[in-house]
């Protein structure tokens, strides 16, 4: 088998040079009566072009890509330009193990202080780190973070916060006597309620985790929002899941957030049915010692050469062990190279270009989707590259269905996730849809009367 | 060439293109977002044409050691062989759905999660799986969280987790973030965890044992069978971290030796590549008691028909995003089918032996502090040597070969932890080995130089004290 380069042979002088004659002697500190199981429903080992012909199989099943998608709500359908693919799919990249290893890891190390800087540059604030894992967990760390830093025991939660990201955020604090309550938005404009941010009031609160652009593609008052929170002395903690909005909207430090975290899989990693994905993390300085996950630094080698190595690992779980910041060891480091790459390749001009392109994409939509008489587009105002399509004539399913007969899948019905939005679905313009594609969409819905 | 690169912002020149995409169709008039909210230039981004770009990464790559370059021994990391074939069915486009398509569109991705958790099943004799955490780590909290929901439903919410002192960090901090409070126990003279020490330790405080199986010693914890009989007499649960599970794959199923919750990294025992970091997949597998504590979402099938479940109500919740690195799923389950039953158990046996060969070859140059039968890793200590760990370390970087795992576990002075993995050949090792003695004679006649190195590499022993006191974390523009 083309796996095991060891041959018959060297086993057997091995074997010799042990002194044993079976290699079931070196096993022998398992229990005898439950070693060695029978493997009879086991299948049996497929060769080379059997494995192609069956997964070609498993690939034909899956009928997505026959349809025009407009789903988004937190995993996004980018260009990916070839060189990113080419240059990832590297062995000397993909297959080193966490470059503890200095003098041999440079590449590795390099890429990722060059991913943290793209982040600072992104985002605006002062620090990043080498990447968590999506950005669900990133809301968590984000979270926690706020929590460490803060000494306290509570956080506010926006409820318009992507709801899986809600989720996870509550299996992360369930068991630590950490509190979460939920700041309501408004049902008109789709934004956070800023009153209601205003006057509620929770004793030993540590953070408010809101989402911009939110679930519902609305961006928020960001600067308004930070600036409330600081009255209230408690931390600003922005979630982005569209990564590419960063490019396009004011960064998060410029409207005074302190902490930011969320999804970049929209730089260069493919929506591959939900991973891996990549969770980002920008903080001000002040939360450096406290931030979870591998860090890479600047320094020099013993001739005076610049070199980069792992960093602030006094934080981390293999010198703090449960003292440490975050449990987190493997991240998701070559996902942070694609995303490095990506941004790299689109550069200033490609990604402010293709940022925009997602927002004009989707502002035509609404202007010509706002002709029709059987929809309605709720949240006009202030969308990045969402919106939510309230489905007047018909059932949220019918409707979805008479697209499907037109290949085309529509978007996310928000019914799975607010009791509230019966009739809605959420709905996301890239840059790879097409003047022509969204034409089509807009007739296809004209026709769902 | 090994040339070190500078940072790509100063490789940068304005106005230089790098992508190709068709511009948009409609023209700004259609923004009517406040300026205000419109951000400017991203300050010093990059701007480098296409072919500098390839550069820039190609000689980036070529900084790095890794396992298609060279050996790869990191103990209780299982460098084994990344296959090919892997990458390139995970590369299948169809396979690149979107995660909340309808389930009528995606039904070979369902498929494949269903299949490769009955797998799984065969392979460790656990109940049912989780697919969805991203690394072992991630497994590990996951793993933790249903222990504390299932005791506290039980209404014998308990505070503490025991953890050997040979341990990996994730273990101690995984538990404590899982709302529990860590007691370390000693390892005995063999390595292991001693059955008489364990049940002084037992109170009606100890939720789980968690233990790595075999341990950072590359020792089976042999008396595993026992040790679950008296944690379950006890009330608490067997957790066994199965990092190291490519020690005995095939050969014994940890469901069969009495442990209620595991976690598998396929990014070791399964062959998907380390990516330098991640991503990786940590699975966690659970004995049936357990199954309706796993985390959503949950995928299964009932009558040739695929079904996701959301919510559940007893279940932690959910602790990723949709369905976990499904991509790295697919190459493990790519691994899992190209070795079929004709190979599983020759995983182990070929990692076993190497790890052995390797043993005994060392034996007579190096002290080993336990001597315990060796599985798939061996652990030597610098004790009684004129250089230290660190020193040969560093020297076997200018023989081309990657070090082993440096001072871990704690519990050994100076560690050296060998995992040869099966996907080494015996020149390699040959190679490896005799390495390892020339660097020891050298040690001997002329330590400064082991002290000197690594010679030979982009660049030589870095400054980690500065680093951690200047925090140069990101590329700063000092101007031209």
């Amino acid at each position: 088998m083309r796996y095991f380069p060891l041959t018959d042979s060297e086993r057997e002088e091995i074997k010799n040079f042990l002194g044993i004659k079976d290699t079931k002697e070196l096993f022998s500190d398992i229990p005898k009566d439950k070693s060695y199981f029978s493997m009879n429903d086991i299948p049996s080992a497929l060769t080379e072009d059997q494995l192609l012909i069956k997964f070609r199989e498993l690939a034909k099943k899956n009928k997505y890509s026959n349809y025009l998608s407009f789903l988004g709500a937190g995993s996004y359908n980018h260009f990916i330009p070839e060189v990113v693919n080419y240059l990832i799919s590297k062995g000397e990249l993909s297959t080193p193990y966490t470059p503890y290893q200095a003098e041999v890891s440079q590449g590795s190390l390099q890429g990722m202080f060059e991913y943290q800087t793209m982040i600072t540059m992104l985002t605006g604030m002062d620090v990043s780190n080498s990447s968590l894992y999506d950005g669900g967990t990133a809301a968590a760390e984000g979270v926690l973070l706020a929590l460490r830093k803060s000494k306290k025991n509570r956080i506010l939660i926006a409820s318009n916060l992507h709801p899986e990201y809600i989720e996870i955020i509550h299996t992360y604090i369930q068991n630590l006597n950490f509190e979460a309550k939920f700041i309501e938005f408004d049902k008109e404009t789709g934004k956070i309620d800023l009153n209601q941010l205003k006057e509620k009031t929770y004793e030993n609160c540590g953070g408010f985790i809101f989402q911009s652009p939110n679930f519902l593609g609305v961006i928020e008052e960001t600067k308004t929002i930070s600036d409330i929170t600081h009255s209230k002395e408690i931390f600003s903690i922005q979630v982005t899941a569209e990564a590419m909005s960063l490019a396009f909207l004011t960064p998060a430090a410029e409207n005074g957030v302190d902490i930011i975290v969320g999804e970049a899989q929209s730089f260069g990693i493919p929506i591959g049915f939900g991973g891996p994905y990549l969770g980002f993390i920008g903080a001000k300085k002040e939360f450096l010692r406290q931030m979870p996950g591998r860090i890479v630094g600047q320094t020099v080698d013993t001739k005076g050469r610049k070199g980069y190595v792992l960093t602030l690992s006094t934080r981390e779980q293999h010198i703090k062990r449960e003292k440490a910041t975050s449990n987190i060891c493997s991240n998701q480091a070559l996902c942070a190279l694609r995303a490095a790459i990506y941004l790299s390749t689109m550069g200033q001009k490609g990604l402010k270009e293709i940022s925009k392109t997602n927002h004009l994409n989707t502002a035509y939509f609404v202007k010509e989707a706002s002709k029709l008489s059987n929809i309605n587009i709720k949240y006009k105002k202030d969308f990045y590259n969402e919106v939510v399509l309230e489905i007047k004539n018909n059932k949220v399913e019918d409707f979805i269905a008479k697209l499907e007969e037109k290949n085309i899948i529509a978007g996310v019905p928000l019914k799975y996730f607010y009791s509230d939005f019966e009739n809605s679905i959420l709905i996301n313009f890239t840059e790879i849809h097409k003047k022509k594609d969204i034409d089509k969409l807009i007739n296809a819905i004209g026709e769902t009367e | 060439m090994n040339k070190l690169q500078k940072p790509i912002f100063e490789k940068s020149r304005k106005g230089k293109i790098g992508y190709s995409f068709s511009p948009t169709e409609f023209s700004d008039d259609l923004i009517t977002i406040d300026k205000k909210k419109l951000r400017e230039d991203i300050k010093d981004f990059p701007q480098l044409s296409e072919v500098e770009v390839v550069r820039h990464y190609t000689n980036l790559a070529q900084l790095n050691h890794s396992v298609d370059s060279g050996f790869y021994p990191l103990g209780s990391c299982t460098m084994k062989y990344n296959p090919k074939i892997n990458e390139k069915i995970a590369n299948f486009e169809e396979f690149s759905t979107h995660p909340y398509s309808p389930h009528k569109f995606v039904e070979g991705n369902l498929e494949i999660i269903t299949t490769f958790e009955e797998w799984l099943k065969k392979i460790t004799a656990m109940a049912a799986f989780t697919l969805t955490p991203s690394a072992g780590a991630h497994g590990e909290i996951t793993g933790m969280m249903i222990i504390k929901k299932y005791l506290s439903s039980k209404g014998d919410p308990r505070k503490t987790i025991l953890i050997p002192d040979s341990a990996h960090g994730t273990n101690p901090s995984s538990a404590h973030f899982a709302g529990y409070e860590i007691i370390e126990i000693p390892s005995n003279k063999d390595g292991i965890i001693d059955v008489e020490t364990l049940k002084e330790y037992l109170n009606e405080d100890v939720a789980a044992l968690m233990m790595t199986n075999p341990n950072t010693l590359g020792i089976f914890e042999k008396n595993i069978c026992k040790i679950s009989e008296i944690l379950h007499k006890n009330g608490s649960l067997l957790y066994m971290d199965g990092a190291n599970m490519n020690a005995f794959m095939g050969i014994a199923r940890p469901g069969d030796l009495g442990v209620d919750v595991l976690h598998l990294n396929l990014h070791k025992t399964f062959s998907t590549p380390h990516g330098g970091g991640g991503p990786g997949s940590g699975p966690v597998g659970v004995a049936s008691y357990l199954i309706k504590y796993l985390p959503t979402p949950i995928v299964y099938k009932k009558d040739n028909n695929y079904f996701v479940k959301y919510h559940e109500e007893k279940s932690i919740g959910r602790v990723k995003n949709f369905y976990g690195n499904f991509l790295v799923i697919v190459k493990a389950l790519t691994y899992l089918m190209s070795i079929g039953k004709e190979y599983i158990r020759k995983v182990a046996e070929d990692a076993v032996l190497n790890a052995n060969y390797i043993r005994k070859s060392l034996e007579p140059f190096l002290e080993l502090p336990y001597k315990s039968k060796t599985l798939h890793e061996v652990v030597f200590s610098d004790n009684n040597l004129n250089v230290t760990t660190l020193d040969i370390a560093k020297s076997l970087l200018d023989y081309g070969i990657h070090p082993f795992t440096i001072y871990f576990p704690l519990i050994v002075h100076g560690a050296m932890m060998i995992e040869p993995t099966e996907t080494e050949s015996k020149e390699t090792i040959d190679e490896f080995i005799d390495v390892m003695k020339k660097i020891l004679e050298k040690a001997k006649n002329d330590p400064e130089y082991i002290k000197g190195a690594p010679y030979t590499t982009p660049v030589s022993r870095l400054d980690e004290v500065l680093a951690a006191r200047k925090h140069i974390l990101k590329w700063e523009n000092l101007g031209e």
